[in-house]
């Protein structure tokens, strides 16, 4: 007998988790410790040698953040993944394993505004260079590369103007490249986009947003595809050569097509140290386990009330992949046929002013920077997370003066739309 | 068999059936994976006799390397090849030579010779190729689950308490939980390539 491959939503209750061997617990327990006896001297040699698989301190590794990181694997088709304390530590993380100073990678111009900081200006600081490509062109991703990429970046739908990308097209030049994709596919969830279908070789997620879901937790993971040779060239030192931390061992040769992770893990989050907290974790599980139902609502949600806004006489243009007439439409029926997420731009004919007021007289969207919560929120990322790019990067990356974000949350319809019209309309 | 894909309780059934295996290319040196997987499977009660002409006269974890099969000189229930895949016929031409016959025979990760296979399982040996037996038992236990690896394993059912310290079982209840295809396609790729 095969075994079956079970759906999305049986692998979003049940991945990684089964109940406690001790205490039968049927929800994963909270393991709230720093760390692990060992069973004898031996044992504790192996665990620290990478011979055996254990937990030996909340640092490196938990059991209630291994459900996650196996959880958030399965949903994904990756091999293996690793939990961190932010998608910005996801992003350091990797980053770690793939370049040494002096380095590039080329990233798509559209990207959340935290993220193009960090490229550009801290990432500088490591000797990690950033080479930027532009995502609806994609000749301008294989003119970036040169014989130091190390990487492509990009965000499966992008933020804040919720334009999708070509993964696949992507994934073709990296392939040439003979560098992995890494896609962030934290504005999608699995829910949406599985990237590693489409050619990913790594994915991250800011947690924090719709996998989480609930405003509750800032978290990120790191999802290793398993299909990328870290040996072939010696482009990769860290996965393919001999580490003198672990004795000699080379990570790729031990690990096979989970050893990215594992490089992650041992080298990365070891090191660097952004571990993620155990209760986050739990909290984040919990969210998880109910993802296909809300993100469903969510882009339900999200295309009633673009469609809204694309018909209000105060609007002068709406930016939703969602809506037939957009110019990513064809992209989303390809890549996100469910929907199309629910974080988009609109622009107002009244520009930065009537943004503002906006902002100020909607009573249910809150007014604060995340996305991918339960509630509905709203903010003007030119003066807040896109406020440090200068003013013709905010133009190119869909945060222009004139431009309103909103993440839609799982309240009923009518009654944002009923917000946004009292709003707008006063 | 369908050597493309096998059924969680058929690796299963092997593991828990086996008692002694023969690892043929194990090495001595503490950091290379023949010896990370030896030890492990040792510690987990099985039977391990290091095989490896290079090597006689040394230990491994205390046990004598034997230089051939036909050198072990008792039964093993399984022979695991820790060699490449054009290294792989010559063994089970060995092992098909050895009386009794081994159950299994079982190529490690990376390694596949399907004429080798059809030898063996015409001679009514059960084969694995392309795995490795550590990985397998850590994820049919769920052990393997603790570095964030998807064991592809989904389970309601109480596990056995762990053994001896914090080992798990692999006597758990389980069926398929989902599947790394990217990850098998490309692995497939590269077989063909080289």
């Amino acid at each position: 007998m095969s075994d079956r491959l079970p759906g999305f939503s049986t692998l979003a209750v049940h991945a990684g988790a089964q109940p406690d061997p001790t205490t039968g617990a049927r929800a994963t327990p909270i393991y709230q410790t720093t760390s692990f006896v060992f069973n004898d001297a031996d044992h504790a040699a192996s665990l620290f040698g990478l011979q055996s698989f254990g937990n030996i301190y909340t640092r490196i590794g938990n059991p209630t953040n291994a459900v996650l990181e196996e959880r958030v694997a399965a949903l994904e088709g990756g091999t293996a993944a690793l939990a961190v304390a932010s998608g910005h530590a996801a992003q350091v993380v990797v980053m770690q394993q793939l370049l040494q100073p002096g380095d590039e990678f080329v990233a798509a111009r559209k990207l959340y505004g935290g993220s193009i900081n960090q490229f550009s200006q801290s990432f500088k600081s490591f000797g990690w260079n950033v080479v930027w490509a532009d995502p609806d062109d994609i000749a301008s991703f294989e003119r970036a590369v040169t014989p130091r990429t190390k990487a492509i970046f990009v965000e499966s739908i992008a933020n804040p103007g919720g334009s999708i990308t070509d993964i696949e097209a992507i994934s073709t030049v990296a392939r040439k490249a003979g560098v992995p994709l890494i896609v962030d596919n934290t504005l999608a969830t699995p829910y949406l986009i599985k990237p590693i279908d489409h050619g990913a070789d790594i994915v991250v997620h800011s947690l924090t947003k719709f996998l989480g879901g609930h405003g509750n937790s800032i978290g990120g993971v790191i999802v290793d595809a398993g299909t990328f040779d870290w040996s072939k060239d010696g482009k990769y030192p860290m996965l393919s050569e001999p580490r003198p931390e672990y004795h000699g061992i080379k990570l790729h040769e031990t690990f096979g097509n989970f050893a990215f992770a594992i490089a992650c893990r041992v080298l990365g989050l070891r090191d660097l140290g952004p571990a993620l907290s155990p209760f986050n974790a739990f909290l984040i599980l919990t969210g998880i386990e109910t993802l296909p139902l809300r993100m469903q609502k969510h882009c339900d949600n999200a295309k009633a009330i673009a469609e809204f806004l694309s018909g209000h006489s105060a609007v002068a243009s709406v930016s939703y992949a969602g809506l037939a007439s957009d110019k990513y439409n064809q992209l989303a029926r390809k890549y996100s046929p469910k929907g199309a997420g629910a974080v988009f731009t609109f622009s107002l004919k009244g520009g930065y002013d009537a943004g503002v007021s906006l902002v100020s007289k909607l009573t249910l969207f809150s007014h604060l920077a995340n996305v991918g919560d339960t509630r509905s929120l709203v903010i003007h990322p030119a003066s807040t997370t896109h406020s440090q790019l200068d003013d013709a990067a905010k133009v190119r990356s869909g945060a222009g003066p004139d431009v309103v974000r909103l993440s839609i949350g799982i309240e009923d319809k009518e009654d944002l739309i009923a917000d946004l019209e009292q709003a707008l309309g006063a | 068999m369908n050597h493309d894909a096998y059924p969680d309780n058929y690796i299963r059934g092997i593991l828990n059936s086996v008692k002694s295996i023969a690892m043929v290319g194990a090495s001595p040196v503490n950091v290379r994976p023949s010896y990370f997987a030896f030890k492990y499977l040792a510690q987990r009660g099985y039977d391990m006799i290091p095989v490896n002409p290079g090597h006689v006269g040394k230990e491994l974890i205390g046990k004598p390397f034997v230089a051939s099969l036909a050198d072990i000189g008792r039964p093993v229930d399984m022979i695991d090849i820790f060699r490449n895949s054009s290294h792989i016929m010559p063994v089970v031409e060995e092992a098909l030579a050895l009386d009794p016959l081994p159950k299994v025979i079982w190529m490690q990760l990376g390694a596949r010779d399907d004429a080798a296979a059809e030898k063996a399982e015409a001679a009514g040996i059960k084969v694995v190729m392309n795995r490795c037996p550590k990985i397998e038992y850590g994820r049919l236990s769920s052990e393997i689950s603790w570095m964030g690896v998807n064991s592809r394993t989904l389970s309601s059912k109480r596990p056995p308490a762990p053994t001896q310290g914090m080992q798990l079982s692999l006597n758990r209840t389980s069926v398929g939980g989902g599947h790394t295809a990217a990850a098998d396609r490309a692995a497939k790729n590269k077989t063909e390539q080289s």
